[in-house]
């Protein structure tokens, strides 16, 4: 038996594809372009940059519910409040997938909710912010959903079996997300111009925090290279930031909003737009804590844990109770469809 | 604070009648009754399947990794097992 860390044998055995990398074949594997799987021998170093990584990427996606769950109360209809709900739930299921891909790695998961809400694990900058407006909804959807979809698409290849089959579920759930926020938009932009302008106001908030999801320029980016080389990541910080303009400036002509950057321009050399640089020690000071909403939003993930505790202790009291007055074996696997 | 964590499970989808049961991932739940309930809030919101299997991680034996060319080994030199090791002429129909 291989390592016996949480999931690790599970996934291993049950998924179904070949050991890539057994006997010290990591480096072998990653040139072959062959995934890594749980129990395969890698550096000490790609696995704690994995876990890093997987684990500020379920924090981003939990954290992520609650700029946009606080509106859900105050959606102007019913149908935008089932789209809204169907929504946040999806973003705490791609926390759940994310969770268990980093506990194939040996992680553990109440050690990362204690990581994240003790601010020593960090996640996306772009939670920081407020959402002022309902319009913001379908920014978020459009913009910040747009540029995790940029991220994430790369990912579904990302060398590590887990991560990358986690991110192709989540990529398929994401298009959703970023189509509703569209349409939310392309609703209110047919509306009144007090709504217009809501829309302009949300699109003028969000444009440079969604450049800075990119992280920071390649050349201050110091773990890109190792990241390429070991095929976690699949291109860099700037090459996916133009990507995500390239996409979006069409799509803000056809919507009739403005993105707020003076330098942006199709240049015919290039064959990609020019754009402003983002003001990079904005994203300094909300990474390191010194964002807008940075003390909300830990303080309202340690409030959910909290009161939750109980919950989870009794549940686990009567799964004792009940598993002991049942007996060994109960359970089959009868129920078919 | 003590906290309680709940063991994994595995989860496996049949995403329709006729087709086997495949792993999707893992949750963690108190018991096998919430990880059932678990997985299909977590693996089954866009009509995904129609029945789940659900199984406690500590409950799955699994070959090691290390050891994978001496379990898979003998199965790669007996190409007699595959029906183009034999010769046959073109002109014998229906084999």
């Amino acid at each position: 038996m291989g390592r016996q860390g949480a999931g690790v044998a599970a996934d291993q055995g049950l998924g179904g594809e070949k050991p890539a990398a057994g006997g010290g074949g990591f480096d072998q594997a990653i040139a072959r372009d062959q995934r890594i799987e749980p129990a395969d021998e890698m550096p000490d170093g790609y696995r704690r940059t994995m876990v890093r990584q997987i684990a500020q990427h379920a924090h981003s996606e939990i954290i992520g519910m609650q700029p946009e769950g606080e509106w859900i109360t105050r959606a102007p209809t019913l149908r935008r409040k089932a789209i809204l709900l169907a929504k946040v739930q999806d973003e705490a299921g791609h926390g759940l997938y994310l969770y268990s891909a980093a506990e194939t790695l040996g992680a553990d998961r109440g050690d990362l909710t204690r990581r994240l809400i003790d601010g020593k694990q960090k996640y996306s900058s772009i939670f920081n912010y407020p959402t002022r407006s309902f319009a913001d909804v379908g920014v978020i959807g459009w913009l910040v959903d747009g540029a995790a979809i940029c991220n994430q698409v790369p990912l579904c290849r990302s060398s590590y079996g887990p991560y990358a089959r986690a991110m192709i579920r989540i990529c398929k759930e994401e298009s959703f997300h970023q189509r509703q926020g569209y349409e939310l938009l392309m609703t209110m932009m047919h509306g009144t111009p007090r709504q217009r302008e809501m829309v302009q106001d949300a699109v003028d908030r969000w444009w440079w925090p969604s450049l800075m999801m990119f992280g920071p320029p390649d050349a201050q980016s110091p773990n890109t290279a190792q990241s390429m080389a070991w095929k976690i990541k699949r291109h860099t910080n700037d090459e996916l930031r133009q990507r995500f303009v390239d996409m979006t400036v069409p799509q803000a002509a056809a919507l009739g909003v403005t993105l707020p950057d003076p330098a942006l321009r199709w240049n015919e050399e290039r064959g990609h737009h020019d754009f402003g640089q983002p003001d990079w020690d904005e994203l300094k000071r909300v990474i390191s804590g010194d964002g807008p909403m940075n003390r909300r939003r830990l303080d309202r993930r340690r409030r959910a844990d909290e009161d939750g505790a109980w919950v989870r202790s009794a549940a686990a009291a009567h799964a004792v109770r009940t598993s002991r007055a049942a007996g060994p074996g109960t359970g089959g696997l009868d129920g078919e469809a | 604070m003590e906290r309680h964590e709940w063991p994994l499970f595995e989860v496996f989808v049949r995403a329709k009648r006729g087709l086997n049961h495949v792993h999707v991932g893992s949750l963690r739940a108190a018991d096998h009754e919430m990880a059932l309930h678990h997985a299909r809030d977590l693996y089954t919101r866009r009509n995904e399947g129609v029945s789940i299997w659900v199984v406690r991680s500590d409950a799955v034996a699994a070959s090691d990794p290390l050891a994978k060319d001496a379990m898979f080994e003998p199965s790669q030199d007996k190409v007699y097992r595959h029906p183009t090791h034999y010769a046959i002429p073109d002109s014998v129909p229906h084999i």
